[in-house]
């Protein structure tokens, strides 16, 4: 087996990720096509049988997301991927390998919807991605790029958070920087050994037997399941945040966005600056656990948030609870594959700050 | 008088294998699955693969299966248990990978994960247990039910018109290539018990070769369900069930590929 050294390369985003995870040391990959991912699936099947792992092209997501239970549990550094309808799909499946404290990675090339939708960029499963998905109380830990280069790093950070503790990780992304090409620094290979770990189903050589399963009949043992699971959360929301900020230590209003539509609002706050319009930026990376503290500590001292997204409105309640009523909360989102501009992001920032402020 | 007495007397002349653990199964009595584990764990024994091998449980009456295995299993989604066998095997192709389901959950809800998990050949075995009706739930019509077969959920009798028919997955997926090695048993009577320890035996032999899927159906009871004593239920089963479900094998390897 050639180990890949550290090199440059230009690269769509899909294929920029699918890189990462052989470099990681990705032991199988499950998945079915869909767009705009495709290229994924496409890029494993190509590359690992010339390296080293396992890929398979299931006959649904139903089917992917129930062999990567499989793979997890025996213990191998294992992913999926699809885009929103798949994700779908896979819900029930993501729900027992959260209760049953499986590592995996997930990723959601978001595209779209409701329903069949369209193949275009979208943020519309943030609700989803964030706050559950399938039945019960669980929680994925959630990573949202915002370049190619993050599309590659973060599937290193990923696995190295999913075994950490023993917690699926989602990377959200969407079809356009799934599609878009830049400029990436890839890793060496190797960089993150793995070792099987003990509650693996390898086979009971010298130990008690392994099982994996999320059936707990007892009440009480099924509430001391969940607690514990709250509590592992917590710890996560204690330690693993992360977000950027920019421009924000005398800003009078801060811009909240992930993802792509980051990129764009960093330049809507260059525009501003522009017009002495005093903005910022803040850009959440981790979406669970999702940064309250910063935005709860902005929300004391700033006149507005608004929040650009993808989509309806689905993080604009977040920024709203952790703002907790201070400052008033704004939102701007297009939909159904539509990229807002920067000088749109601007019209709307001029909007609000020439609204009178209500004084009580 | 005392029990120690007269055991210290008796010779023991058969045992439970350690293959299985302590606990109580929670089958009602008479259940055909209590007798399946026993039997899968006998030959898993007497075969010296009890470190090798990893089980995986379904969603219905078996979902605990692992409780009483004692061997490395998981516990997979309702229907789901052949792509979860397929995640494990995949990864660990050198171990004994076999599959454990009841008929809702084999060829209800999971028909797609069976039929590509044969079509692919998966070096796997496949338990199917079919009872004719959903055990865990309450007894519903299953996709095995008999035709004018009572349930919870046929009061009137299974109607061909309105549920369709028996479905014979065990016919419909001897056809497809990547079945190696394709049988129906039964295990309501010593004889049968002896052929199904027989088929298992052969099956996991056959993993060693990775020329495809083992699949042994097992035509059960479930006495609770059919709203019959356990004892009717043999009637019931040879009456009913063998002449819509006949034993034996459907699909052997040809001698030349083994
Ligand atoms: C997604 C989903 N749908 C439905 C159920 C409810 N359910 C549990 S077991 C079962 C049927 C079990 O019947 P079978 O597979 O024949 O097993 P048996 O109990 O007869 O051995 C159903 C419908 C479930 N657990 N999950
Ligand atoms: S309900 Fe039926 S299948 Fe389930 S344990 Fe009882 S007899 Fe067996
Ligand atoms: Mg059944």
């Amino acid at each position: 087996m050639k180990m890949q050294k550290s090199e440059v390369r230009l690269m769509k985003g899909n294929e920029a990720l699918a890189e990462a995870a052989i470099r990681a040391g990705l032991d199988a990959y499950f998945g079915y096509p869909i767009t705009p991912q495709s290229e994924i699936l496409e890029y494993f099947t190509e590359q690992i049988p010339k390296r080293h792992g396992v890929v398979l092209q299931a006959e649904s997501e139903v089917a992917s997301i129930n062999m990567v239970y499989g793979a997890a549990g025996a213990g191998a550094r294992v992913m999926t991927s699809s885009s929103s309808p798949g994700m779908s799909l896979m819900q029930e499946g993501i729900s027992y390998i959260a209760a049953a404290e499986l590592p995996c990675l997930l990723v959601n090339v978001v595209r779209g919807g409701p329903g069949l939708g369209t193949i275009q960029p979208s943020q519309g499963d943030y609700f989803q991605a964030v706050k559950g998905g399938g039945h019960g109380d669980y929680r994925l830990i959630v990573l949202a790029p915002s370049s190619v280069q993050e599309m590659c790093d973060f599937v290193f950070d990923a696995f190295k958070l999913a075994e950490k503790y023993r917690n699926p990780a989602m990377i959200l992304t969407d079809g356009a920087l799934g599609q878009m090409m830049e400029k990436v620094e890839f890793p060496e290979e190797g960089s993150l050994p793995h070792q099987v770990p003990d509650w693996a189903t390898t086979g009971k050589k010298g130990r008690e037997r392994n099982f994996i399963t999320s059936l707990h009949m007892e009440p009480e043992k099924m509430e001391e399941i969940n607690l514990h699971l709250q509590k592992k959360y917590k710890v996560i929301e204690e330690n693993e945040v992360r977000f950027e900020t920019f421009e924000i230590d005398d800003a009078e209003i801060v811009l909240v966005a992930f993802g792509l539509p980051a990129r764009i609002c960093q330049k809507a706050v260059e525009l501003a600056r522009e017009k002495g319009i005093k903005a910022g930026l803040v850009r959440p990376i981790t979406l669970f656990p999702f940064p309250k503290k910063i935005l709860s500590d902005l929300s004391k001292k700033i006149d507005h948030f608004l929040v650009i997204e993808l989509n309806a409105g689905q993080m604009v309640e977040d920024v709203m609870l952790a703002a907790n009523g201070k400052c008033p909360v704004h939102f701007k989102g297009r939909m159904g594959g539509m990229i807002i501009q920067p000088e749109e992001v601007l019209e709307e920032i001029e909007k609000i700050i020439q609204q009178p402020i209500l004084q009580e | 008088m005392s029990q120690e007495i007269l055991l210290e007397d008796m010779q023991c002349v058969y045992q439970k294998p350690a293959t299985l653990t302590d606990d109580y199964m929670h089958y009602c009595p008479g259940c055909g699955h209590a007798v399946a584990h026993k039997i899968l764990m006998e030959v898993v024994q007497e075969m010296g693969i009890q470190e090798d091998v990893i089980g995986v449980a379904p969603v219905g009456c078996s979902v605990f299966a692992y409780n009483y295995m004692n061997i490395d299993m998981q516990e997979a989604a309702h229907g789901r248990a052949s792509a979860v066998a397929t995640g494990i095997k995949r990864v660990l192709p050198e171990k004994y990978v076999f599959s454990y389901q009841g008929d809702g959950d084999l060829a209800a809800i999971g028909t797609a994960e069976t039929i590509h998990t044969i079509n692919r050949g998966e070096n796997i075995l496949m338990v199917f247990i079919n009872n004719g009706i959903y055990g865990m739930t309450g007894g519903q019509m299953a996709p095995t039910s008999l035709f004018g077969q009572i349930t919870s959920t046929s009061p009137y009798g299974r109607d061909v018109e309105h549920n369709g028919y028996p479905l014979k997955i065990t016919e419909l997926i001897a056809h497809l290539p990547g079945a190696f090695y394709v049988t129906r048993q039964a295990v309501h009577t010593p004889n049968t018990v002896r052929k199904f320890k027989k088929a298992l035996r052969n099956a996991f032999e056959f993993q060693k070769l990775k020329k495809g899927t083992c699949f042994i159906e097992v035509v059960s009871n479930c006495p609770s369900g059919w709203k019959m004593t356990p004892k009717e239920t043999l009637t019931y089963i040879e009456e009913k069930m063998l002449p819509e479900y006949p034993l034996g094998d459907l699909k052997v390897p040809a001698q030349n590929n083994i």
